[in-house]
């Protein structure tokens, strides 16, 4: 990503730009490691979330808390390029969700769990970049 | 799947079904492409509010609103839907670790405002996104 940036220095958007980084077989890869990324979020999501007995979206919190460490740790290990595209981009960003932690929030603010709803952010967030921050330094330190 | 909703913890356990799989696997290869492709397509260095995700999160929690919303009022439940298109789809379109990353690299820039900002706008424009597409659902549906 770094290095197609520095081919076009002057252009943030680049609609056509594309193959510098990610080949067509990269893109076939994207794909298949996006179904990957998914159904590991599926099968630990629901592992967790059965393992609970609270109402509180554990399994939400552990996907995206475990993904952010891992990505953190292919940051620290100065993973670029298509490898870090395909690692990171499509098996970390798909298997972590933006979208069902803000559900999962909304639910519990409409079912009047007000503080269950702020803690699902705050401790997301928190976690989520305490877990960044320590797989990059592992990485750093490997 | 109905059940899930409303007490996804006391569901004891339901046998992994392979077509669910398969619906969760399409969904995410297609959202995956999606992002990763938006993502090469408009790429944005530390100092800058990084779009492409804030976009895809934004857009992913819309449409993961609008779907929820809209399966559940229909009977029976479509059972593969809501794999494809929520589990799927809108989970792989959408992305935690990436913003962490984004924020791990403008607070070694020093750019703490922007670092807040970017974290406090994605989440409370998420928040507004889920809530507006349900919303708007249900009041469609009451008027119909």
């Amino acid at each position: 990503m770094r290095s197609a940036k520095s081919l076009h220095p002057d252009r943030t958007w680049r609609p056509f730009g594309w193959d510098d980084v990610v080949s067509t077989p990269g893109w076939i890869a994207v794909a298949v490691l996006g179904s990957v990324g998914s159904i590991a979020r599926f099968l630990v999501d629901r592992s967790v979330s059965r393992h609970t007995a609270a109402r509180f979206p554990l399994g939400t919190l552990a996907v995206n808390a475990s993904g952010a460490l891992l990505l953190g740790l292919l940051t620290g290990l100065a993973l670029s390029g298509e490898a870090l595209v395909l690692a990171g981009s499509a098996t970390l960003g798909s298997y972590t969700t933006f979208s069902t932690w803000m559900l999962e929030t909304h639910k519990l603010g409409e079912d009047g769990q007000l503080a269950a709803g702020a803690a699902n952010v705050l401790v997301s967030m928190t976690l989520g970049i305490g877990a960044a921050l320590l797989g990059r330094a592992i990485g750093g330190a490997l | 799947m109905a059940t899930q909703d409303t007490a996804r913890n006391s569901v004891p356990r339901r046998r992994i079904d392979f077509q669910e799989l398969v619906a969760i696997a399409t969904g995410g290869a297609v959202g995956s492409l999606a992002r990763v492709g938006l993502s090469q397509a408009l790429l944005t260095s530390p100092g800058e509010w990084p779009w492409a995700t804030f976009a895809v999160n934004i857009a992913g929690a819309l449409m993961l609103g609008y779907f929820v919303t809209r399966l559940q009022e229909r009977l029976p439940v479509s059972t593969l839907r809501r794999p494809l298109l929520a589990t799927g789809l809108c989970g792989a379109f959408t992305t935690f670790s990436t913003v962490q990353i984004e924020l791990l690299k403008m607070a070694d820039r020093n750019d703490y405002a922007l670092a807040a900002a970017y974290l406090a706008v994605t989440v409370v424009c998420g928040y507004i996104a889920v809530f507006a597409s349900s919303a708007l659902v249900r009041r469609v549906r009451a008027l119909t």
